[in-house]
């Protein structure tokens, strides 16, 4: 099967708006329908690198982006990119779950109803839909107008995921979405990785070099804001080619 | 003396001392509540809502006018000082976050806060009440709104910021609008805190009399008419406890008792809302 290239970052580089330089020459190919990790130590620039994906750095003045992302076709850190409907395409949760102060139902029916449906009998097939693909919809379905913060944390975290999903986005950036969570939480999370990549891109950032190696199918190690190196988890894990890459997941560093 | 007797010593002192300037603070809040409390009550009675002012000296008559004047009032101040303090607000926490212009206008609406409600009074005075040549019921409602505007604007403005950055984000990472992310997300996390802000503001004003004097001033008769002096109970308590009638005194008290509640009511309400929603 010939693999397809998501998005491409080619030449990237990213000063923040004190100048610091936080991503130094950025060259990475993302596949499609597939999960890419990026590790490295505290710092390094990995959740830098992510929140270019949505443009998420256009929030705060003065950050400054060099270099092309193409996804797909267009370079999306073009000054033209429209940047609601690259962020209705590319979905993004959080470290922290971030439900919105709303219920459940309304939570999900956010991002629908930012697309424009209105009609009542579409949102809810909507939301179950979204729901039971973030497997939150047996805990869920008899308290849909529940406040989501009735929610608990892991929950909230899969409510989250199921907001981003309701919007079919063709990619998901993940930001260390389970280190505020417990074990069986996190595993719940990692379990659905599965069944999303089917449909969908994904990118996830995370600081546990087990998460990589269970859930990923390509790893990026990324240290002091430069890709030190970029393969095959499988690859990275068992025999990485830079010295750097091997003292980092065999716990020399970080 | 060890220095553990000095300690104690000490700690005995500084308790004294707070506990008797509580006292202090306690008594004449008590002394006051208490005497509006027994002086009013004894004044109170279904006339004093449903009559209009008797002719001076004589027995009887009501206040009628002066508790629908203060609604009026209150009303269309609200209706002023609201929208501009809660926009304010969301311009500062918001689109304007971080920005000197922000950091300047909050500092000027503390200092507003503090200012003289007489000062505010005269000012109106002098741009509404004389190039018109006469009082009116819309100088006093602005005057009170301008009183409200910088406390609905700095507490919009803090209970925005409370709301956290991720939260945002995570609107923003849907594809929401900038705005769209401020009245459907942030507004609905900060509801309940601007609501309470609201509230203590119209608190505030309910009980501002100098301001009113300069610009609605009174009036002996019934009147909805905004573009014409209009009876408030502030300015008729200060008027009637002045006045040289005892029946004059005891509709004051009523008056008194009636707008103390009418302000405890809602200074309770605001923080039983901060309680529950932050409990």
């Amino acid at each position: 099967m010939l693999e397809q290239i998501e998005l491409r970052v080619k030449g990237l580089n990213f000063y923040y708006s004190g100048g610091i330089h936080a991503l130094k020459q950025i060259d990475l190919p993302i596949h499609s329908k597939q999960v890419t990790a990026l590790i490295g130590p505290s710092g390094c620039g990995k959740t830098t690198l992510l929140r270019c994906f949505n443009r998420m750095h256009d929030l705060y003045p003065g950050n400054r982006y060099e270099g092309e992302i193409y996804f797909v076709k267009d370079n999306i850190l073009s000054p033209d990119t429209d940047l609601i409907s690259l962020r209705s395409r590319v979905g993004m949760v959080f470290q922290k779950p971030t439900p919105f102060p709303m219920s459940i139902f309304d939570n999900i029916a956010y991002g629908l109803k930012l697309k424009g449906i209105k009609k009542r009998a579409e949102l809810s097939e909507r939301v179950e839909k979204a729901l039971v693909h973030a497997a939150l919809w047996d805990e869920a379905k008899d308290k849909l107008n529940a406040s989501a913060y009735d929610l608990s944390g892991g929950q909230q975290q899969r409510l989250v995921i199921a907001r981003a999903l309701a919007v079919n986005p063709e990619v998901l950036l993940f930001d260390e979405p389970t280190s505020a969570l417990d074990p069986i939480s996190t595993s719940k999370i990692e379990e659905l990785f599965d069944t999303i990549k089917k449909e969908i891109t994904i990118i996830i950032v995370t600081h546990n070099m087990q998460q990589a190696a269970r859930i990923s199918d390509w790893t990026g190690f990324m240290m002091l804001g430069e890709l030190i190196e970029f393969g095959k988890t499988d690859k990275i894990f068992t025999t990485p080619s830079e010295k750097l890459t091997e003292d980092y997941i065999t716990g020399r560093f970080g | 003396m060890t220095t553990e007797q000095k300690r104690k010593i000490e700690g005995f002192i500084a308790l004294a001392l707070s506990t008797l300037a509580a006292i202090l603070g306690l008594f004449w809040l008590v002394f006051i509540l208490g005497d509006v409390l027994v002086h009013g009550l004894k004044a109170l009675n279904l006339s004093l809502f449903i009559n209009d002012p008797s002719p001076p000296g004589t027995e009887g008559g009501g206040l009628r006018n002066a508790f629908v004047g203060q609604l009026i009032i209150t009303f269309f101040a609200t209706l002023i000082g609201v929208p501009i303090g809660v926009l304010g607000g969301t311009f500062l926490a918001e689109y304007a976050r971080g920005r000197k212009i922000a950091r300047i206008i909050s500092i000027l609406s503390d200092i507003m806060v503090s200012v003289p409600s007489i000062v505010i009074g005269t000012f109106i005075y002098a741009v509404l009440v004389r190039p018109l040549g006469h009082f009116s019921g819309w100088a006093g409602a602005v005057a009170l709104a301008i009183i409200m505007i910088p406390v609905v604007l700095r507490t919009t403005e803090d209970m925005l910021s409370l709301v956290p950055w991720t939260l945002r984000e995570a609107a923003f990472a849907l594809g929401a609008p900038y705005y769209k992310v401020i009245t459907q997300v942030v507004y609905r996390g900060a509801a309940t805190g601007i609501l309470t802000g609201i509230l203590l503001s119209i608190a505030r004003v309910a009980g501002e009399t100098a301001p009113l004097l300069f610009t609605s001033f009174n009036n002996s008769f019934f009147s909805l008419n905004m573009k014409q002096p209009i009876s408030s109970l502030t300015v008729t308590i200060f008027q009637y406890a002045m006045g040289p009638y005892d029946t004059w005194h005891e509709q004051a008290w009523a008056a008194a008792f009636v707008i103390t509640i009418f302000i405890l009511i809602l200074t309770i309400t605001g923080r039983l809302i901060i309680k529950w929603r932050y409990r």
